[in-house]
């Protein structure tokens, strides 16, 4: 006995520093968030004080001559932004089962407000040129370019109409504060995309120019405070990051990996979940935080005049749920996403498809399967809408919406769907029947942004559960705790129950045969 | 009839059994809760748990196989189709009418026929079916991870299905093992056994470590 004691302390002490360095999970060196952090303490001071140039204290007349001057000096910046997606709204793309196409927002439907062509007095304040308003627009010109849309760094510089600066903007002090984009440049269109504040992308908007750790922990004012550019870096005017409604393929993306790697966390079963699902999967647990996203739209339902007066109608948080202009809405706020398989490659419907609508329409789809190694879990914002569709041609209808007055055909003026397909497909050389009807469509917006601080991220058993799993319609893959084999439970507790069963059958005869004994002796 | 106390079960291994009895029910506490049956620890933790349990389990398991092989103890677990017969209606009638058991405990020969093939079964095949499906739950995502596509392993059902199969299995075992240990001399003698290693066992005549009753 005596000399078995060491053994049993030998195994004692291995099992024990197992144990321990299993429970320590801690990694050695420099803490990388910390590092991170530190890094992006560190705000650059610029090199140059644009309010000390001379060139820039001449008074310009014109926003083109503010550009001629900013290329007088930063010569090769002007060729850089004509090769830009903010520039040209489209760019080449191998799209599966299409080949190359150049691709942008320039051709791309959505099904919010459905497309630019046709609309773009509407649209063209978000075009970092001047004068985009129709096809005609000179793509080569570098005088139009718009530098201060980005680069204004005085909360002054606002664009209007034509894609031209407000007449009350003062051309030469915005020239001499301009710098690297502020949240403020990018958000101003980025965060009302689609005409108000929130109303595509879900996890974009106006919250952003000033977000709270709770709303977005990179961006938060009171914490690490990162710009939009800091993640969508801009080598050469080449920004990083882009979004499936427009893009194809699996290029040029923005990603949490490029700061916090692939190994991120100290837990290893937690970095071998990188495989499949991506970062934001777990990272942003709800988005649309503090100001609601449209949801659904229904256009069926536009047009409706109340003795001649176009009709809005809103909820109790001041969001349009009724408009003439362009029908019923749904909003959402706090939404938890659906989730999806991607790959970083995704389909569009192009103008001039022919589908069929028995199916929702997918406006876009994004490819990806458990099956597919490039694939991760990615979450989503689904929105689904009902708009134009001719059932004769089985193509979905651009309508011209936005005219400067009366007659031209423009939904927003006339209210007649009809004109309105007709003119909006002519300016297209696509062909319109003379029937429309309204039919569902889908679209799939990835929820990129509004990232949680760490203890609010969506815990294991929010995805590991059998029941209101958030993964619950994902199919394809074994997931512990939510996936179960029918068989192997049935069988396995019939098991369970048969010994019970038989032990409690045995025990019970045991018992009867000692009770008879025992009388039998009396 | 000549009963003696006589030392069965050696210190290492009443410590093995009784470790790796709270260790597979700890497994079965946290594994269950993975398998999404119920919610206790919380499922990070139950995960955590399950996997160090399962570290220390395998500890546990290779210390025991070089026991076994120094001691010779392995031998105990050679299966014999002599009295197996005899001990199945042992239980199933011979015990209702008082008939002695069919063969004798020693401490050369520990195990009845059933107990030998059983826990050759348990040991040869069903913890090792654990502990492989075990270890690839584990770890099947590695080969993915590092790229080596040759080992990829695509999916986790089939494992989960095995190690889930095992683990009922191993209860359905545990229940009837604990059910059977009341069928000695007594309902708790070989309880007691286990846990001080001392056992009344008919005297044999060996020159093993053998006390004289008080």
């Amino acid at each position: 006995m005596k000399h078995k004691i060491p053994l049993i302390l030998i195994a004692l002490g291995i099992a024990a520093t197992l144990a321990v360095g299993m429970l320590r999970n801690k990694s050695v060196g420099p803490d990388p968030l910390q590092q991170l952090k530190e890094r992006y303490a560190k705000k650059a001071i610029p090199s140059v004080d644009h309010s000390k140039l001379a060139i820039l204290q001449k008074k310009f007349s014109s926003p083109q001559e503010v550009t001629t001057t900013c290329i007088s000096c930063h010569t090769e910046r002007g060729k850089e932004v004509l090769g830009s997606s903010h520039w040209n709204w489209e760019r080449e793309e191998y799209i599966e089962g299409h080949g190359i196409r150049s691709i942008g927002k320039k051709n791309i439907l959505n099904n919010f407000c459905i497309g630019v062509s046709g609309n773009l007095d509407a649209c063209d304040k978000c075009h970092v040129g001047y004068g985009f308003v129709d096809t005609e627009f000179d793509f080569q010109e570098e005088k139009n370019i718009d530098c201060l849309s980005c680069h204004d760094n005085s909360s002054t510089y606002v664009k209007t109409g034509k894609g031209m600066p407000a007449a009350s903007v003062d051309l030469n002090y915005v020239a001499q504060h301009v710098g690297n984009p502020q949240r403020e440049n990018c958000g101003t269109c980025h965060f009302f995309s689609g005409g108000g504040n929130n109303v595509k992308h879900g996890d974009l908007d106006k919250s952003l120019f000033n977000p709270n750790r709770e709303v977005d922990v990179h961006m938060a004012s009171e914490g690490s405070n990162l710009q939009c550019v800091d993640c969508h870096t801009a080598e050469n005017h080449k920004m990083l990051g882009k979004l499936y409604s427009v893009s194809s393929m699996n290029r040029d993306r923005s990603t949490c990996e490029q700061c916090h790697t692939a190994i991120p966390h100290e837990d290893n079963t937690l970095n071998e979940h990188t495989l499949k699902v991506a970062c934001q999967t777990c990272h942003i647990p709800t988005y649309a935080k503090v100001n609601a996203t449209k949801t659904a739209w229904d256009w069926s339902t536009a047009g409706t005049l109340s003795a001649g007066q176009q009709v809005n109608e809103s909820d109790s948080l001041g969001n349009p749920t009724y408009m003439s202009k362009k029908g019923t809405f749904s909003w959402g706020r706090n939404l938890k996403p659906e989730y999806i398989w991607f790959n970083g490659t995704a389909g569009h419907y192009f103008l001039g498809d022919t589908v069929s609508a028995e199916q929702p329409i997918q406006v876009n789809t994004l490819h990806g399967s458990y099956d597919d190694p490039e694939a991760k879990i990615i979450p989503v914002k689904i929105h689904r809408a009902k708009q134009i569709y001719d059932p004769v041609t089985k193509m979905l209808i651009q309508p011209k919406l936005v005219a400067a007055k009366k007659g031209e055909g423009a939904f927003w003026k006339d209210f007649d769907w009809n004109h309105a397909a007709e003119e909006g497909m002519k300016s297209l050389g696509l062909p319109y029947s003379g029937e429309h009807t309204f039919e569902e469509t889908v679209m799939t917006w990835p929820i990129n942004h509004m990232v949680a601080p760490k203890e609010k991220t969506v815990q294991c058993v929010e995805c590991h559960t059998r029941t209101n799993s958030r993964l619950a319609n994902l199919s394809g893959f074994y997931m512990p705790g939510r996936d179960s084999n029918f068989i192997v439970e049935i069988l396995g507790k019939a098991a369970i129950v048969i010994v019970i069963f038989l032990v409690m059958l045995h025990s019970a005869a045991r018992v009867t045969v000692r009770i008879r004994n025992r009388k039998e002796q009396a | 009839m000549n009963l003696k106390q006589v030392y069965v079960y050696k210190g290492f291994e009443r410590f093995w059994h009784w470790m790796q009895a709270v260790l597979i029910l700890f497994l079965a506490l946290t594994g269950y809760e993975i398998h999404g049956s119920f919610q206790f620890f919380g499922f990070e933790q139950a995960v955590r748990f399950h996997n160090i349990s399962a570290i220390a389990l395998l500890v546990l398991i290779a210390f025991s196989i070089f026991w076994h092989l120094t001691t010779g103890e392995w031998r105990q677990y050679l299966p014999t189709r002599k009295f197996l017969r005899a001990q199945a209606e042992y239980y199933i009638f011979g015990m209702f009418r008082g008939a002695p058991h069919p063969t004798k405990k020693t401490v050369l020969s520990k195990l009845n026929p059933l107990q030998k093939l059983d826990y050759l079964f348990l040991k040869v095949l069903h913890i090792p079916v654990m502990v492989v499906s075990g270890l690839l739950y584990m770890f099947y995502r590695y080969p993915q991870g590092r790229g080596i596509e040759a080992l990829n392993i695509e999916g986790l059902e089939i494992i989960a299905i095995i190690h889930t199969a095992g683990a009922f299995l191993l209860i359905a075992f545990v229940i009837a093992h604990v059910y059977l240990t009341t069928t000695g001399h007594t309902p708790t003698s070989n309880l007691k056994a286990m846990i001080t290693g001392y056992e009344e066992l008919e005297e044999e005549p060996s020159g093993l470590e053998i006390k004289e009753t008080t």
